[in-house]
């Protein structure tokens, strides 16, 4: 067992500069790890804060006086659920809708088989590079009468280039064999991509549908473009927005603050934590158990030829 | 790397008519996705039409009258639009580098932590705020860096500085606090690719390296970004016709009021005046279009010379 111990021990050689190299090293990662995490948990700890408490600032980790009053202030912002709900909505549907699109034209475009298989590439790798702009876009819209809908959120970034590459690079990876010999089965295309090619697909698959998820989760300017003048489809991460605004106005002038902070147990101060942490929760929650998927998409979609 | 490789193999000849007919349904489908392209992707090409035109909504984008160039000239009648060019890509340059440089740097360091739970637990912990939006980061950025936020306060007691710093009231510190929002948001993110390629690496380079008793420092320089260079040079020529699209959100939401002659982007000028001027707003788009376009080409170009990998 010691002898064990010794020739590993042997065998690393660690001498002193790999001691203080592992040592620094273990240092730097502790502080990368401090300076990523403790803005997020100081704005969680002034959204668990009273708010007469957080208005005298300085509370780093933990809260003095504990309170949630600010989270219940903030689900009665009517913008705050409605945004919520638009937001989990156009989050399913287009991110469904946009890798069923994606999935289905990544599959066409490596056919080898297929007619026009290098014409359609170069037509969607054209659109990664010319874009029209902000202004004519915005006419687009309005002239399809996308505008003021909730379908603006979906269609226009339906398609796009960089996930068919994707999708692409992992459909060429897959062996021929598999499509051959259902071919062979009378099987035609539609039965292939359905039945053969999407089960393989299901780890690339997931990572495309988690990167659009999070784009659409995030999104905020399509709402302010479009659909500012119908609130009724306004986004969570706009009604967020819109609320750190005019708090921000009102501590602007810190007389007025104080004064109302005072009397109430929510301070605009507590309040815009909670709304922070509430939109950020879901995706903060969910992401560790999806580290796979986006690992190997990036891998795949990246570099590896 | 790129959608269109002319390396496939052509079996244009084994496409005969049962084939055809076969792929019919393919065909019909793809022309679907071809009517979309040309809808959402094609056709605002055609709005560009409006920069040259002194656009009105009853006349519509076709018949509205001609100007020719008064709309670029109108752009650089005034240092107003050069100032935001600079702007945009000083941030892009800036941001772009930063992002690089740590990310490698991160990646390296990360790849030498031998505890597997350590090593898995930061990993997890640095990819967090990539999954955050930027009204969330630039609100945390605006707290931290507020007169009572955590940067004065470790910069007061650690005696750096005498009294707390109002960041946002002086122009020159706007570049570098929008730099270290996009480090703090994208460096574990963007580490992701390159600790990918490191652990790629074949392993036997680096024992054969250690029998000629290289220490740390040579295996990373003589083995590891080597072997990460192609990665990084194909990643940056990605993300140079980037460098003039990122300049949005960060700036839009940090830098107001006394920020505006250093924070106002290409992006931004577009939503300030255009949505006002749909033709001014158009021709502020193309030169950004073309910029773009230009820097990709030249990134390509100055790749090819120096007989790097490149994207086309």
């Amino acid at each position: 067992m010691l002898e064990k111990v010794r020739n590993k021990l042997s065998h690393n050689k660690m001498n002193g500069w790999d001691w203080a190299f592992v040592i620094c090293n273990t240092i730097f990662m502790i502080l990368f790890c401090v300076v990523t995490l403790y803005p997020v948990l100081n704005t969680l700890a002034y959204s668990l804060s009273d708010g007469r408490d957080a208005i005298l600032m300085g509370i780093h980790l933990v809260p003095r006086v504990w309170s949630v009053d600010a989270y219940k202030q903030v689900f009665k912002i009517a913008g705050m659920p409605r945004g919520a709900y638009i937001t989990v909505m156009r989050t399913i549907i287009g991110s469904t809708l946009a890798l069923a699109a994606n999935a289905l034209l990544a599959f066409i475009i490596s056919r080898k088989k297929f007619l026009f298989r290098s014409g359609l590439s170069l037509f969607w790798v054209i659109t990664m590079y010319a874009s029209g702009g902000l202004i004519p876009g915005l006419i687009l819209m309005t002239k399809l009468h996308l505008t003021g809908t909730f379908w603006v959120y979906i269609i226009p970034g339906l398609v796009s280039a960089f996930n068919i590459l994707v999708l692409r690079t992992y459909m060429d990876s897959l062996p021929d064999s598999y499509e051959e010999s259902a071919q062979l089965d009378g099987a035609g295309y539609m039965t292939i991509f359905l039945r053969i090619i999407s089960p393989l697909c299901k780890p690339v698959y997931a990572t495309v549908f988690l990167f659009v998820a999070v784009g659409h989760w995030n999104s905020w300017f399509d709402a302010m473009i479009y659909n500012r003048m119908n609130i009724k489809y306004t986004t969570l991460q706009y009604e967020l927005q819109k609320l750190l605004n005019s708090v921000m106005q009102q501590t602007g002038s810190a007389d007025s603050a104080g004064k109302t902070g005072t009397k109430s147990p929510v301070t605009p101060i507590t309040v815009r934590s909670a709304a922070t942490i509430a939109t950020m929760l879901p995706i903060i929650c969910l992401y560790p158990f999806l580290q796979r998927y986006f690992v190997t998409g990036l891998t795949i979609g990246g570099v590896k030829e | 790397m790129s959608l269109n490789d002319k390396d496939a193999p052509v079996l244009k000849s084994k496409i005969n008519k049962t084939e055809l007919k076969r792929q019919s349904i393919l065909l019909i489908i793809a022309g679907l996705y071809v009517i979309y392209g040309i809808v959402f992707y094609y056709l605002p090409l055609l709005g560009w039409i409006m920069a040259f035109e002194d656009f009105n909504l009853r006349d519509g984008v076709i018949h509205s009258p001609k100007v020719g160039l008064r709309w670029f000239k109108f752009l650089f009648a005034d240092g107003t639009f050069p100032r935001v060019i600079r702007n945009t890509l000083a941030m892009g340059a800036i941001n772009l580098v930063a992002t690089t440089v740590t990310a490698i740097g991160f990646a390296i360091l990360l790849s030498e932590v031998k505890n597997i739970y350590g090593k898995k637990l930061v990993q997890t912990i640095s990819y967090l705020p990539h999954f955050l939006s930027w009204i969330v980061v630039t609100s945390i950025v605006r707290d931290a860096f507020g007169t009572n936020g955590i940067i004065n306060e470790v910069l007061v007691n650690l005696h750096i500085i005498d009294q707390p710093i109002s960041y946002f009231m002086h122009t020159q510190y706007f570049w570098p606090i929008v730099a270290i929002s996009n480090v703090w948001k994208e460096t574990g993110w963007n580490a992701i690719i390159y600790l990918a390629t490191i652990t790629a690496i074949d392993p036997s380079l680096y024992e054969a390296a250690a029998m000629d008793g290289a220490g740390r420092w040579q295996k990373i320089k003589h083995i590891t970004l080597p072997g990460i260079r192609s990665t990084i040079i194909i990643l940056l020529i990605l993300n140079i016709g980037n460098v003039i699209n990122a300049g949005f959100e960060v700036q839009y939401l940090l830098g107001r009021g006394v920020l505006q002659p250093v924070s106002q982007t290409i992006d931004i000028y577009v939503l300030n005046y255009g949505m006002k001027n749909f033709s001014l707003g158009t021709a502020a788009g193309i030169f950004k279009t073309f910029v773009s376009m230009f820097l990709i080409f030249l990134f390509n170009f100055i790749a090819k010379k120096t007989g790097e990998e490149r994207l086309f």
